[in-house]
């Protein structure tokens, strides 16, 4: 069996910062396993720009975003292998794969790190009435299909939810010559980020409408017209406000899950509520020496989060790989309430941590003027005033070591929203 | 004295910007994180542009299309234009990053550029 001292699974923007810190780090024996034919991951189809001004001080597109790690890996010489797909990890960290030239292997690693990305949520989940006429695609294929393939799946277009992928793809179909007559979504607030509301909707006239459905799909053979209806607080269609729209083309983009199959062949452990592994601060999961990164641990909103989140991965596998497991003296959970959904990590190791953890979370629900509230223990250590905050967005706090350490007695730290 | 309400588009944190104006001259901008934001406001009440993305198709190449984008700011209300511009538009592989694939688009002084570099097949 071959073996490396790190295997990453996955070759987008993760995968290719946890290598290239993991390298910088130290570790000389690293293979990235990507099943598509190139590196970059999702960013690939993502074309239009906005990404890494955080981390370039510039704005480029998907693709070029991409090209800068592919740069840092080749630069490198950081191995990796193309059209492979890996079909399960062992607890103890066997990794099987599976390509056209070498068939199925065999690889054991002494540290793995996942960063498989996230997928679309299906119709199936969707529960929409009606036929199953053709016509009906997911946001991020159509996405695939008008930017890599070259090919417009349709001409009048309706999209059921406000992710970002359906917001960018309403944008590129308008551009292309399609007409975008609505975007319907079921929550009251946009999933999406605020700039693409404003870019991709508002500059074209395209009409959001909040806290809407798809009632009905009409057309046996193709989409013929959708009906769209409002929803009470219960989530339920209410009477009498349905509205009918004509078109050939209806998109889903009805929010992303993490890519945790493979994880489950390893025993991870996952959150109900991200559908990602539970990590400690060091970004490992449940099984001893293996790590995630990027969506596969928690769908962000900027790639330039991954980036920096992934390369914390690296650091971290490097250290274990170098030094082996220490068990840890002590680990404090981190407790999302109050409107927090979540937090990546779970905990903190107060010992073993880095100088400074960023903890990262999303809201349940859309707040105003409020503030992002921390405390150890019972105590507040802080309360910083946000304006606006909306599930669509990551929020962040960040937890100091050397603060941290004059609570040596807490068990626990709260992070949550307030009011005043 | 007049307010208008935006989102800076600027990076992908969208603050919220109020823009005090008097007469059509910007008086304040507030509600901005940096200053990338201020910049965005006058502009954006006084003459708004954006970066324009889309692929154009690829000859000979790994994939069919190689994503574009055009290399500076073009007028917003310019977008359709350059948009049609590009439609008929085809390259060779390989292709570069950066190649230059529609130079001066539509008369705005601004090349549009590859953003992907493609292969030959
Ligand atoms: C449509 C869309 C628009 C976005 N817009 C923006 C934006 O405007 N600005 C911004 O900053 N961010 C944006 N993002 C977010 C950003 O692109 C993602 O957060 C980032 O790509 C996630 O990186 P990743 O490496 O975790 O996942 P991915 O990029 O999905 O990479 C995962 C990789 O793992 C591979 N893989 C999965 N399973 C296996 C397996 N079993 N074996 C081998 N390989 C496997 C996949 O093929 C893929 O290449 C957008 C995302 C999407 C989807
Ligand atoms: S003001 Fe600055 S931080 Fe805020 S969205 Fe604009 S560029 Fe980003």
């Amino acid at each position: 069996m071959q073996s490396y001292d790190l295997v990453i699974i996955g070759g987008g923007p993760a995968g290719l910062a946890a290598a290239v810190s993991a390298r910088d780090n130290g570790i000389e024996s690293i293979l990235i396993i990507e099943r598509d034919h190139e590196l970059g991951g999702i960013l690939n189809q993502c074309i239009h720009n906005g990404f890494g001004l955080h981390t370039f001080k510039e704005e480029l597109t998907g693709p070029e975003y991409a090209q800068r790690f592919i740069d840092q890996v080749k630069e490198r010489n950081i191995e990796y292998k193309l059209n492979t797909m890996v079909m399960d990890i062992s607890d103890k960290k066997v990794v099987t794969a599976m390509n056209r030239t070498d068939g199925m292997f065999e690889i054991q690693a002494k540290a793995v790190i996942l960063a498989m990305g996230c997928r679309e949520r299906s119709r199936g989940a969707l529960n929409i009435p009606g036929y199953r006429p053709a016509g009906i695609f997911s946001a991020g294929t159509a996405q695939r299909l008008v930017n890599i393939e070259g090919y417009m799946p349709g001409k009048k277009v309706v999209i059921l939810g406000s992710g970002d992928i359906g917001l960018i793809m309403a944008r590129r179909m308008t551009l292309e010559g399609a007409e975008v007559k609505v975007v319907a979504e079921l929550m009251p607030y946009s999933g999406g980020l605020k700039r693409n509301i404003v870019q991709c909707l508002d500059d074209f006239g395209i009409p959001l409408k909040l806290s809407h459905t798809v009632v009905d799909i009409e057309g046996k053979e193709r989409v013929e017209g959708i009906t769209i209806a409002e929803v009470g607080p219960d989530m339920k269609p209410i009477p009498g406000t349905e509205e009918h729209y004509e078109c050939d083309t209806l998109l889903l983009s009805c929010g992303l899950l993490p890519e945790n199959e493979l994880s489950k062949t390893a025993g991870v452990s996952l959150s109900p509520i991200t559908s990602g592994p539970v990590v400690n601060d060091s970004l490992e999961t449940s099984v001893e020496g293996i790590f995630a990164c990027g969506n596969v641990l928690h769908v962000h909103d900027l790639v330039d989060f991954v980036s920096e989140e992934a390369k914390n991965a690296g650091i971290n596998a490097a250290k274990y790989i170098k030094e082996g497991k220490k068990v840890a003296e002590k680990e404090i959970k981190i407790n999302p309430t109050g409107g927090v959904r979540y937090t990546v990590p779970v905990s903190i190791r107060p010992k073993e941590m880095d100088d400074s953890v960023t903890v990262r979370f999303r809201v349940g629900q859309v707040f105003k003027n409020s503030y992002v509230a921390m405390y150890y223990g019972d105590t507040q250590v802080l309360k910083r005033k946000k304006q606006i905050m909306a599930p669509g967005e990551m929020e962040q706090v960040i937890i100091k070591k050397e603060e941290l350490n004059n609570y040596p007695d807490i068990s626990e730290i709260t992070v949550k929203i307030e009011a005043e | 004295m007049e307010e208008k309400h935006l989102t800076c588009i600027g990076c992908p944190m969208g603050c919220q910007l109020t823009v005090t104006m008097e007469n059509g001259e910007v008086k304040e901008v507030t509600g901005n994180t940096c200053k990338r934001g201020d910049v965005y406001a006058r502009k954006e009440v006084t003459d708004p542009t954006r970066i324009v993305t889309s692929s154009v198709k690829v000859n000979g190449g790994k994939i069919p299309m190689v994503s574009v984008k055009t290399k500076n700011d073009i007028p917003k209300g310019m977008i359709f234009e350059i948009c049609k511009a590009l439609t008929d538009v085809e390259v060779n592989a390989p292709v570069n990053i950066g190649d230059v694939v529609v130079p001066n688009v539509c008369g705005t002084g601004v090349d549009v550029i590859a953003t992907k570099s493609i292969p030959a097949a």
